[in-house]
């Protein structure tokens, strides 16, 4: 049976633009960068959270034919520009201070840091709009 | 790098509402963020996600009241200004038409969601919004 979940896949505008946003303002850490010529050079781009080896996040271009006609890749990219992709959540020992540091970076904050039952969280976006959420849990 | 899409300055718009809506912010602020002259960012915004910034910004605002009137102790007064608004008359008048209800009926008909499940903020603030375009008492929003 399921074992363990090992990846997941985030859609991104732009492949470099994230890498540099999920490496240098998150502080994520490179895990595959392979361009495979013979798929119409695929770029297979993950990253992950230090300390978490076995969980990566998928770095995914939207694809063209003949995955998606035009059409289809034009609606992708609106809804992703549009926030409506979905998101990754994350949690933290200090949300204040994490907070504090992304946004000093130059993080895109769309609620501060808020108690809550379970603990404190906040949310942000990436550049291509995908949401995540970072929260102390109690 | 391919250049960003317009929508997504649109988004850093609507972003910015859901986190400064205790702020007085004018269509020229938002438009300003969404790199876009504030009529042309009215219809832009009305066509990327269904409903004009002003309605958006005052949803927001009725959700994020409704939602301290569930899980606070907080007067009607306070938790009027708390979300942005500034007249507690008018805000009374949204709140009734938006929820079926006055503001003191609300609180004592809700349990806290929370106590019920741990969905995140998030989850709460985009589900909570109420739709309606029924209201027109929040006139600040309009202006530009």
């Amino acid at each position: 049976m399921l074992k363990q979940l090992t990846h997941t896949q985030v859609w991104v505008h732009d492949q470099d633009e994230a890498l540099a946003f999920y490496t240098e303002k998150l502080g994520m850490e490179l895990r595959e960068d392979i361009t495979l010529p013979e798929l119409g050079d695929f770029r297979w781009l993950s990253v992950g959270v230090p300390g978490q080896s076995d969980v990566a996040i998928t770095l995914m271009a939207i694809p063209g034919p003949p995955v998606f006609d035009e059409e289809t890749r034009a609606q992708i990219q609106e809804l992703l520009a549009k926030g409506a992709s979905g998101g990754l959540f994350f949690s933290t020992d200090d949300v204040r201070a994490s907070y504090e540091e992304l946004k000093g970076r130059g993080v895109e904050f769309l609620q501060e840091p808020t108690e809550q039952p379970y603990g404190i969280d906040a949310g942000f976006r990436d550049p291509s709009g995908n949401q995540f959420r970072l929260a102390q849990l109690n | 790098m391919a250049s960003t899409h317009p929508v997504r300055h649109l988004l850093r718009a609507k972003d910015l509402i859901d986190a400064r809506y205790r702020d007085e912010l004018d269509v020229a602020t938002l438009a300003n963020v969404a790199l876009l002259s504030p009529a042309h960012f009215s219809r832009e915004f009305r066509r990327a996600f269904g409903e004009p910034p002003h309605q958006y910004l005052l949803t927001r605002r009725l959700e994020r009241a409704a939602a301290l009137l569930r899980n606070t102790d907080r007067s009607v007064a306070d938790i009027c200004l708390l979300v942005g608004l500034k007249s507690v008359g008018s805000f009374t008048t949204s709140f009734g038409r938006t929820f079926g209800m006055s503001p003191t009926a609300y609180r004592a008909a809700h349990a806290p969601a929370l106590s019920r499940a741990r969905v995140p903020t998030c989850v709460l603030q985009a589900y909570a919004r109420p739709q309606s375009s029924m209201f027109g008492e929040d006139g600040r929003g309009r202006r530009g």
